[in-house]
């Protein structure tokens, strides 16, 4: 092989749900390191596409690979990051006990986890910012501070590629930023995948956009835009209008004013 | 009222109950924390097909009991994985039909059965050396099991798409479960019957949830109150001569009742 192995490559992906077409003809490469952020409308495939890249679903035709291996068979450590819904808030487990979920793997032949396995855990906590929730009970926890616990489950593994399912959908405006500045770091060691109905938040971290519905567009966010969204996010109503990008994928959007002259 | 003590038949219910309240504080978190609560339902009634057809044939009923238990676990994990139209419809018709052949095969049968409505709703005269030690085996194996596969049941109960994706056999662990979720309704068949087991599978499990911090945590207060509550009935049931079943519901309910609203007083 010449050429250097794609973090994440698909290839004339399709899936179907019984019969109904999900995802047709899907290309793309990831390469190590970047930021991708997936985005498009509801029910256009995103999830669907996620579960075909952690190998939750298997492609009707296609393939993916991870560092050149099927999902299964890849011996890369990808970690998942599923939305945050607040749909077991009353299920009886520790925040220490939910990250070690990320090492279910790793554990004794008494299927128990070891010392070793307590203190990565422990480290994956204090990544996030959480270090001090150790013994809580995950119902404790505000909906932000949940999605950080379940973002430290997937780094306990010590991930190359991580994998997030809207990781802001149910958070205030500033805890969004916040997660998105956390990823933003983890970056600078693996490669992130969020998917995202939300345009406004996730444009202004990724360094790639897929567009996804039904079929697939790769846009390359340039450091410029990047700069641009980010600085409208932190002007008062934190909104993305992104008309240039709607442009560019052929999609005719009408601006306000006040974005025009932002 | 103390004078029952001596009696080695309540003895027996007594010990009996203490034992099923093992199984009992084990399983009714699982249930409940993975949603199986219809499931387990489904299983409890269906039972009764084996028991009916027991009594048809002639067999033990204990082990007629047991085959229709294990086979409609069976038939519901296979309805769940294939994720067919409307589980709960067809779940539900599980749950029909089992009782339906039982009160049909037990029509068919010759003879007067007067014990027929202690599987049903229980009995404090039922239980014999046999079945206690039978109890006491299953609570080992069930204990063993639980504590081997503890930390994937968490993950299954917490979150089971994630647990699959960390290699977890997801499928294999719920219906594991489910097949224990049969034999201990099968064990508690004698002493609260099997119309009886799913509250006692659903009511202490719910209010161990609001005191406990871990799954083991709500085991552990899920036995306690399971216990209270079994013994509690069984001594109504002898005092007031009342069924065994229907008087550890009401035990349960009660405490259920009294658990909640003392919860939402203190807010």
């Amino acid at each position: 092989m010449s050429q250097t192995v794609a973090a994440i490559e698909a290839r004339a992906l399709s899936f179907d749900y019984a019969g109904y077409p999900a995802l047709e003809n899907v290309t793309f490469r990831v390469e190590e390191g970047d930021f991708l952020a997936v985005i498009g409308p509801n029910g256009g495939g995103k999830s669907t596409l996620l579960k075909l890249l952690l190998g939750v679903l298997k492609p009707t035709a296609g393939t993916v690979l991870l560092y050149g291996r099927p999902p299964q068979k890849a011996d890369v450590s990808v970690g998942y990051v599923p939305q945050e819904t607040g749909h077991n808030v009353d299920f009886p487990v520790t925040v220490g006990e939910v990250v070690a979920m990320g090492l279910l793997r790793t554990r004794t032949r008494w299927r128990r986890y070891s010392k070793e396995d307590e203190k990565r855990s422990l480290s994956a906590l204090a990544r996030v910012g959480m270090a001090e929730f150790l013994d809580r009970r995950i119902g404790e926890l505000s909906g932000g501070e949940r999605q950080r616990v379940l973002i430290a489950r997937a780094l306990a593994g010590e991930p190359k590629i991580l994998m997030l399912d809207e990781p802001t959908a149910s958070i205030d405006f500033s805890g969004q930023h916040e997660i998105f500045e956390l990823l933003a770091e983890l970056n600078q060691t693996m490669t992130v995948v969020v998917v995202s109905h939300d345009m406004s938040m996730v444009m202004g971290y990724a360094r790639h956009a897929l567009y996804v519905n039904k079929t697939a567009l790769m846009h390359e966010i340039d450091a410029h835009t990047r700069y641009q969204i980010k600085k409208q996010l932190s002007g008062e109503n934190g909104h993305y209008c992104g008309a240039e990008f709607w442009r560019d994928l052929g999609r005719a959007i009408t601006c306000t004013k006040a974005c025009e002259d932002a | 009222m103390l004078e029952a003590l001596s009696m080695p038949f309540f003895q027996n219910a007594l010990l009996a109950g203490a034992l099923i309240a093992v199984a009992i504080g084990i399983i009714g978190p699982l249930s409940v924390a993975n949603r199986m609560t219809f499931m387990s339902g489904g299983i409890a009634h269906a039972t009764y097909g084996g028991v009916g057809l027991a009594i048809f044939m002639g067999w033990p009923v204990l082990g007629g009991a047991a085959a229709a238990a294990l086979l409609a676990a069976l038939l519901i994990a296979w309805i769940s994985y294939h994720n067919l139209h409307r589980t709960d419809t067809v779940i539900g018709m599980v749950w029909a039909v089992g009782m339906a052949v039982g009160v049909i095969l037990t029509d068919l049968t010759q003879g007067y059965h007067p014990d027929l409505m202690s599987f049903l709703f229980g009995s404090i005269l039922a239980v014999n050396g046999a079945d206690l030690w039978m109890m006491a085996a299953f609570d080992l194996i069930l204990t063993a099991l639980i504590w081997y596969f503890y930390y994937d049941l968490l993950a299954l109960g917490f979150d089971p798409v994630f647990a699959a994706l960390q290699g977890v056999k997801t499928r294999w662990l719920h219906l594991l479960l489910l097949v224990l979720t049969a034999l201990t309704v099968v064990l508690a068949m004698r002493l609260v019957g099997l119309i009886m087991v799913i509250a006692l599978l659903t009511m202490p499990a719910f209010t161990a949830e609001r005191y406990a911090r871990t799954l083991a945590g709500m085991m552990g207060v899920s036995f306690g109150l399971t216990l209270v509550y079994l013994l509690s009935g069984l001594f109504l049931a002898y005092r007031f001569d009342l069924s065994a079943g229907a008087s550890v519901i009401m035990a349960t309910a009660f405490g259920t009742i009294v658990f909640y609203i003392w919860n939402v007083k203190k807010g």
